[in-house]
């Protein structure tokens, strides 16, 4: 039996490491360097309805052992990912799980109901957490009734398992889980971004064009094992833990924590190899920790 | 194809105000090509800071299998990658990126480059390509000053060269556009990497002319999956139409893209 095998609604993982949503574009790149077939699934960039440039550049700035970015959602649309990206990865047998994001309640439900359709699309994360866009986005993720409401619309529609992304940037995420939960998701991926600015000292101006951003990398790891310590122990859906990992004792901490499979983000940036590396790694973390399956070391810190 | 590599420091030293020269060893260095292409380094083993840094390539000796790379030590991670010595290794990644084409010129012709900066170093190894092919370059490099300027002498021995300081410490006071405009250069072909306000300059200048040049912008992944530097195209500058300076770029033919 394959050890990191992880069953999650809609999703067959052969083993439970995936690229993050916006770290991976639509897998092209990376393509190029590993055969995508090792991922355990892939969670392609946020889709709109229409086709978007996103914000302009300067786009990313560093911050201590993390980074800021403030991309805008930028991607080829519905229609150009329905007909050149998704085709495109049916190349490899990974499950992808395709990013739903939008301004309007009804921008979700017309994303969801058609992506949901592609073949190789097993599962949707709801982006309702994206803090770079002026309308919709974060704003769906930090009220819980808009957020189950929302939940609600897309899970009518939507043909495969719906994950909502929960935003870090909330006073009560137990609440927000549970809404979500509420409104039918089954199951959570947390945390995204977390909102921050920085600013030249030369010039006295934001260095980000769009003033602030999303702070990622492993800077924000403690904020989303807390979180997930939390969320995890008072929802019934599964949770898909992102935030700054960087190594296999990231993994087993988010495990521990009580997520059930994972997503790398930042850390692609500075090592493209990294989710082969880990995912070949973890067997020999398991047999240090004197663990059979890693299902096993899931909410540890708690149980 | 791109690859990863711990490359060997053969050499590493300072050789103007902040700027300095690193060559490395590796078969990573049987993949470059076309001069203006990058590598992306990592300027340390832990995650502070977090980011690779772009770093153009100024010579290639694939004999021996070592690059040179040019670059200026001003931030956290340029700063860390001058404190590594000889012996030492470093995480590389590349060759990334589309450089110079040099095909777009023939023999006998002439070539003008024009390099601001920390610009200067990939039109190096463009030169010394060039003058291979037998084409004829001449050379306007511009600096802030003369304790910045460098590689004066090795552009020198490749065709007639150009320096310009901003303060007028070291040859022409000025930008390169004040020895542009007083020379009026017969070439064929135009060449340059520098600071946005220099490119804008040239291709006001330059439009019609077929010319190609180099961007910098700031980078997240290096290999065209952040979206963090993008462009917007100069036939649709406010559409959805885009280019990534990293991938698609840096190099973009002369009013492609908008220089913002």
């Amino acid at each position: 039996m394959n050890r990191l095998q992880v069953e999650l609604p809609g999703l067959s993982l052969k083993n439970p490491v995936m690229p993050a949503s916006g770290c991976f574009g639509f897998g092209k790149e990376f393509s190029k360097l590993y055969d995508l077939n090792k991922l355990g699934a892939i969670m392609i960039k946020a889709t709109t309805e229409e086709a978007r440039y996103g914000n302009p550049t300067p786009r990313v700035a560093e911050t201590p052992a993390g980074m800021l970015n403030a991309i805008g959602l930028q991607n080829p649309g519905l229609e150009g990912v329905l007909t050149n990206e998704l085709p495109w990865l049916e190349q490899f047998d990974v499950p992808i799980i395709a990013n739903v994001a939008g301004s309007e309640t009804e921008d979700y439900v017309e994303v969801a109901k058609r992506i949901s359709l592609a073949p190789n699309v097993k599962a949707l994360e709801l982006n309702i957490s994206c803090p770079n866009v002026k309308k919709g986005g974060i704003a769906f993720g930090t009220i819980p009734e808009v957020a189950q409401e929302l939940t609600k619309r897309v899970k009518e529609v939507s043909a495969v398992p719906v994950y909502v992304k929960l935003s870090p940037n909330v006073a009560d995420i137990v609440g927000m889980a549970q809404a979500v939960e509420a409104g039918g998701a089954d199951g959570i991926t947390m945390i995204n971004t977390l909102l921050g600015m920085r600013i030249d000292i030369k010039s006295g101006k934001p260095i980000l064009a769009n003033k602030s951003g999303g702070l990622s990398g492993p800077a924000i790891k403690p904020v989303a094992i807390r979180m997930i310590y939390e969320v995890s122990q008072k929802v019934n859906i599964p949770i898909i833990g992102m935030g700054g990992i960087e190594s296999v004792d990231d993994i087993i901490e988010y495990y521990y924590a009580g997520a059930s499979a994972v997503a790398i983000g930042t850390l692609n940036f500075t090592d493209p190899f990294i989710c082969p590396r880990l995912i070949e790694e973890l067997p020999g973390k398991l047999d240090e920790l004197g663990v059979h399956h890693i299902t096993e070391l899931i909410g540890r810190s708690w149980k | 194809m791109i690859q990863q590599e711990m490359m060997n420091i053969i050499k590493h030293q300072n050789i103007a105000k902040d700027i300095y020269e690193l060559t490395l060893q590796g078969t990573l260095v049987q993949e470059m090509g076309e001069p203006g292409q990058f590598v992306h380094i990592r300027t340390n083993s832990g995650v502070d800071p977090l980011l690779r840094r772009p770093i153009s390539i100024a010579h290639i000796d694939k004999q021996l299998n070592q690059c040179t790379l040019i670059y200026r030590a001003e931030g956290k991670g340029t700063k860390l990658l001058a404190s590594h010595s000889v012996s030492s290794q470093v995480d590389v990644l590349g060759p990334l990126g589309n450089g110079f084409p040099i095909e777009e010129i023939q023999r006998g012709e002439t070539a003008l480059l024009v390099g601001g900066g920390i610009g200067v170093p990939p039109l190096f190894e463009l030169a010394k390509q060039l003058n291979q092919n037998g084409v004829k370059t001449i050379h306007v490099l511009g600096f802030e000053t003369a304790e910045k300027v460098f590689y004066e002498e090795e552009f020198a021995k490749l065709g007639e060269t150009y320096i310009t300081t901003v303060d007028g410490t070291m040859g022409t006071a000025g930008f390169v556009t004040n020895v542009i405009d007083e020379y009026q250069f017969d070439f064929h072909v135009l060449y340059s990497c520098g600071p946005i306000p220099m490119l804008k300059a040239l291709e006001d200048r330059f439009k019609e002319r077929k010319g190609y040049i180099s961007l910098e912008q700031r980078m997240g992944c290096g290999i065209g999956a952040c979206f963090a530097c993008v462009c917007h195209l100069a036939e649709e500058p406010t559409g959805a139409a885009y280019v990534k300076v990293c991938s698609d770029g840096p190099v973009f033919p002369i009013g492609k893209v908008v220089l913002a």
